[in-house]
């Protein structure tokens, strides 16, 4: 008898201190909820005010991403000098296949991709998940090889 | 063979528990034959969440592989990681920085404390007290954060990479840590005073599903379920691998070989956990946190093996290599399933309600059995 009332002073204990309650009230403290930087939430690709970024296509993202995520197209671009150069067309991300799983960040030379901790992805569409990660009209920066 | 659900000759029940059921904790079932309450016999049927992982990573670099494992042990993720890691680096012959093998002993050991959390509160739950799930969560979320701060997920890390770890520790996690040893050494007593030493759940314990040490060797069982019997079988004491042997710990060991002793062991084992985190918190040596290695890994030809101690018992990694950069075979020991061969012996004879007792003592993660 003596146990069980042991145990009822601990619910006891709580049920008078509310402070220290720890649940979330999410979706109410939206606002205020911070994910940590480091959350693998959804690759973004990085750009700069200029709307450049350092994509190279190189694919290497592509070759380390094990259930075929990215996709990259390239295309080749005729610079200044009239040699052609490849750079890419579009950087296809499928967001409903992916694991979050980082190798595509480790693997990328020029560090253009990087993880969000953006973690709300419902949609009404699965179409919607498919995303392509470069801007339109973004070039790549002067000098990234 | 699926036996006939229905009346046997003999005038037995045969019925189902689970795919889908409550105390299963999973999709696992059990086609058990009964007399009345009293169970005479019980068969576990496997398969309803068969991935065919290893054959996923037949087909998948040496890097890649890592990931899959996160998902068989989704509660011990980190030592599947490391167990896949540890046996890439053997074949490599690659030397881990000291950084990287104290993190990822840290690692191991907060997600052991936060697996068997976990399985506390859900082990009381299975018995009918709601409470102490809550109380262990509360715990257990202050070990996903630090883990989302440091590693960027909650559940499946891939944070252990062959080579080291992905990422260095993050600036705070130092701090964090020290204050969940805190926040943890103020509230254990708690688990003892709401559920250890509750007289309803001595009674629905004690003397429940026993397991001989003899039968829990034969089966082949290990991790808390054999350290419950009195089998010595941690694979930290009996096959260090990265720092363990310089760690000052102990395994922790019951012969009563009931429910309550594989109970006890997992409450012990937190405290040791502890202990090793206390350890190692303050003794992070600097240097890399990944050793050099080339960008695309390949395994000389040859056969390859390492156990690592997870949450739930022994896991076993063996590679085949064919020297090429993708594995040719890959088998994993996983502790879940040789623990679950020993329930048909623990619960025969004794009664339904005593089965889900015995079943949360297995602490049974049906992905990690099934793969």
């Amino acid at each position: 008898m003596k146990s069980l009332l042991t145990g009822m002073k601990i619910t006891g204990y709580y049920f008078t201190h509310h402070k220290e309650i720890i649940t979330e009230q999410y979706p109410d403290n939206r606002a205020t909820l911070k994910m940590a930087d480091r959350f693998r939430g959804e690759v973004v690709m990085i750009h700069d005010e200029n709307n450049e970024h350092a994509c190279t296509g190189c694919s290497a993202c592509e070759l380390a991403c094990p259930n075929g995520t990215i996709k990259i197209i390239n295309k080749f671009e005729v610079n200044a000098e009239g040699k052609k150069k490849k750079a890419i067309d579009t950087f296809v991300y499928h967001l409903e296949l992916c694991t979050m799983c980082n190798l595509c960040i480790v693997a990328c030379p020029t560090d253009t991709i990087k993880m969000e901790p953006n973690f709300e992805h419902s949609v009404f569409d699965r179409s919607q998940l498919t995303k392509v990660l470069n801007h339109t009209g973004s070039k790549i920066k002067a000098g990234v090889e | 063979m699926i036996e006939e659900l229905g009346t046997t000759s003999e005038g037995y029940m045969v019925i189902n528990i689970g795919p889908q059921h409550p105390a299963t904790h999973g999709v696992l079932r059990l086609v058990m034959t009964l007399d009345g309450e009293t169970i005479i016999k019980t068969e576990p049927h496997l398969g309803y969440i068969h991935r065919s992982i290893e054959k996923m990573c037949e087909s998948l670099s040496y890097r890649q592989f890592v990931y899959v494992t996160s998902r068989m042990d989704y509660l011990s993720s980190h030592m599947n990681n490391h167990g896949c890691s540890l046996v890439v680096e053997k074949g490599l012959q690659v030397e881990i920085p000291e950084r990287a093998q104290v993190i990822r002993v840290l690692m191991d050991e907060l997600t052991r404390v936060a697996s068997h959390e976990l399985w506390w509160g859900a082990m009381a739950m299975d018995l009918g007290a709601f409470t102490p799930f809550f109380h262990s969560f509360r715990e257990r979320e202050t070990i996903t954060d630090i883990m989302e701060e440091t590693c960027g997920a909650r559940l499946t890390m891939n944070y252990i990479c062959p080579g080291g770890v992905m990422a260095d520790l993050h600036p705070d996690f130092q701090k964090r840590v020290k204050n969940f040893v805190t926040l943890f050494k103020s509230k254990f007593h708690e688990y003892n005073e709401l559920v250890t030493g509750n007289i309803i759940f001595q009674n629905r314990m004690k003397g429940v599903g026993f397991l001989s040490a003899e039968d829990a060797i034969s089966f082949g069982c290990t991790g808390p379920v054999a350290r419950g019997s009195g089998v010595k079988s941690d694979i930290r004491k009996l096959y260090p691998y990265e720092v363990y042997n310089k760690l000052q710990f102990d395994e922790v060991l019951e012969t009563g070989g009931d429910s309550f002793a594989r109970y006890m062991v997992r409450i012990n084992e937190m405290l040791q956990s502890i202990k090793i985190i206390e350890q190692l918190i303050d003794n992070i040596p600097e240097g890399e946190f990944q050793a050099k290695t080339k960008a695309v890994l390949k395994l000389p030809k040859g056969e390859f093996y390492q156990r690592v101690e997870t949450a739930r018992g022994e896991l076993g990694v063996y590679i085949v290599s064919e020297g090429g950069t993708t594995p040719y075979r890959i088998k994993f020991r996983s502790p879940g399933f040789s623990n679950l061969s020993a329930l048909p012996q623990m619960v025969k004879g004794s009664k339904i309600g005593d089965l889900v007792a015995t079943m949360g003592t297995l602490d049974l993660v049906i992905p990690d059995i099934d793969r």
